[in-house]
């Protein structure tokens, strides 16, 4: 589905009295089935952005469309998945993917039938039974993102979702990542401040700025898909990258 | 997995031993010397005289038990319902929570022996009052517990739920219940270790039967070695009690079973 940012504008009030500008006039448009990575310092409104999208908090000003359908403060519209997997302790793999059909009050064994078989597509079919606790820091990023997958469907919001990873199961992630979105085809939007994996990943890098956020430049990157990590290494990807350090450097 | 599960009942076996033999070592020490320095039996009967004594007043023993047992479970599982009934209404309403947290706290700095003889007085000799000192004991660290389980929850986690569409009425079983049952447990083994003493002391002030109603006879005929064997069976039940709940703990929290990766 289309997401479509119009003028979003953010403001907390800071004890009453103090006004603190988070995001300034955002406008962008997410085609179906793209993959969208938000790039910006840190502490400069990303995740108040994905509050926004997921529906638990509101703008002072704008609109968020999906499919031309207002979105602005409804829950449940789009899949969320913040930085920690947030897998709940007393249920199985297969039961914490399930989730949010749960939430959804999905028939049960439907619901866990699909979660099987997403486990099972995805390489983690032999931990179904497990608990979060006997799981790696790998695996249960995985289950956390199968189950963003299964709610979200069309439309998926990832905010920093390999951010406590160590740099080989993230790159193994990413991987991964593209493995199971080139296999469901999403609308995705992906917040990172990891230069190279959002040129990994994305077909289009929109940088923030800092506090006020506003959009300072979007880049469209010309790679084919499916990618090879080796693509970094490339003079095309290493032009980027210069680029998006310039407007990282020049704002921070 | 046979040689993994012969292992661990091996290992099972090696962790039990040495408390068991420090246990027999005691008993030892205490049975020499009574006979050794002639301690006389009112002052201090020796384990084989508490044995014997257990063994004399078996069918006495048992009926008091039985009283005992009956008051201390009533009481037990009113004493949850209410807990259930007061933690959950305190959550959900922080307006209650507010007019009956600090009762809660004072009630339970009131002492219970100051307590129990007014219960007596207001409602007999019956087996209500016993059944209401159990109530009291039991209430307090159930509801404590459970109201702490259920509070805590991480903001992330409840924002991810609310992402879901989630309503507080689902956050409340989906998490926020599944989170609590761990203290809620911890609780209710206090609370089961606790029980068998308030109804004995319930009973010591006036009933008709009970383990508490044995250990005063006994103990103003100086009975010794009966005493003895009275505490002996209020210590078995209570153990018992807290087996029961740590079983059901085992049985209905299937996650914390599980070792870690």
């Amino acid at each position: 589905m289309t997401l479509l940012l119009r003028d979003l504008s953010l403001t907390y009030r800071d004890n009453g009295s103090a006004e603190v500008k988070v995001l300034e006039d955002i406008c962008l448009e997410v085609p179906t089935g793209s993959f969208i990575s938000i790039i910006g310092p840190s502490g400069c409104g990303k995740s108040s952005l994905c509050n926004l999208i997921a529906g638990v908090q509101e703008p002072n000003r704008g609109e968020i469309l999906l499919d031309g359908r207002s979105i602005l403060g409804l829950a449940g519209q789009v899949g969320y998945m913040p930085q920690k997997d947030l897998l709940l302790p007393w249920r199985t793999l297969l039961d914490n993917v399930a989730l949010g059909c749960d939430i959804r009050r999905e028939n049960k064994r439907e619901s866990r039938e699909k979660a099987r078989l997403w486990l099972e597509r995805f390489g983690l079919g032999s931990f179904a039974g497990h608990y979060p606790q006997q799981l790696s820091g790998g695996m249960r990023q995985r289950g956390a993102l199968l189950r963003t997958f299964l709610f979200g469907r069309t439309t998926l919001i990832l905010d920093e979702p390999f951010g406590a990873l160590d740099a080989l199961t993230r790159r193994d992630m990413q991987q991964w990542l593209l493995d199971v979105w080139s296999q469901s085809d999403p609308t995705v939007v992906f917040i990172t401040h990891d230069i190279e994996e959002a040129i990994l990943l994305s077909d289009q890098i929109v940088v923030f700025s800092q506090r006020p956020a506003r959009i300072l430049n979007k880049i469209i990157l010309p790679f084919s898909r499916p990618r090879d990590p080796d693509l970094l290494l490339s003079p095309e990807a290493l032009a980027v990258k210069r680029q998006l350090l310039g407007l990282l450097r020049g704002h921070s | 997995m046979p040689a993994h599960f012969e292992k661990r009942r091996r290992k099972k076996w090696q962790t039990s031993i040495p408390p068991l033999i420090f246990v027999l070592a005691c008993l030892a020490v205490w049975q020499v010397s009574v006979d050794y320095l002639k301690v006389p039996l009112w002052l201090l009967p020796s384990p084989v005289a508490v044995t014997k004594a257990l063994w004399r007043t078996r069918a006495l023993l048992w009926t008091n038990t039985l009283t005992t047992v009956w008051e201390t479970t009533t009481g037990f599982i009113l004493s949850v319902a209410l807990a259930l009934a007061a933690g959950l209404a305190m959550v959900l309403s922080p307006l209650l929570k507010r007019l009956f947290y600090p009762l809660l706290i004072i009630s339970q700095t009131v002492p219970l022996i100051a307590v129990a003889p007014l219960l007596i007085l207001w409602l007999g000799y019956g087996l209500l009052p016993k059944i209401v000192t159990v109530v009291l004991v039991c209430f307090f660290p159930v509801t404590i517990s459970l109201i702490e389980g259920l509070e805590v929850s991480d903001p992330d986690l409840l924002n991810l739920l609310k992402s879901m569409g989630a309503t507080p009425w689902q956050i409340l079983y989906t998490v926020r219940w599944p989170n609590a049952l761990p203290s809620l447990f911890a609780g209710l083994k206090i609370a089961a270790t606790y029980s068998v003493m308030g109804a004995v002391i319930g009973e010591w002030l006036g009933a008709s039967s009970g383990l508490g109603v044995y250990l005063t006879l006994s103990s103003h005929s100086f009975l010794t070695a009966q005493v003895f064997a009275a505490i002996f069976a209020i210590t078995v039940l209570s153990l018992i009690y807290f087996i029961l709940i740590a079983g059901i703990r085992h049985f209905a929290l299937p996650w914390l079973n599980t070792k870690e990766n």
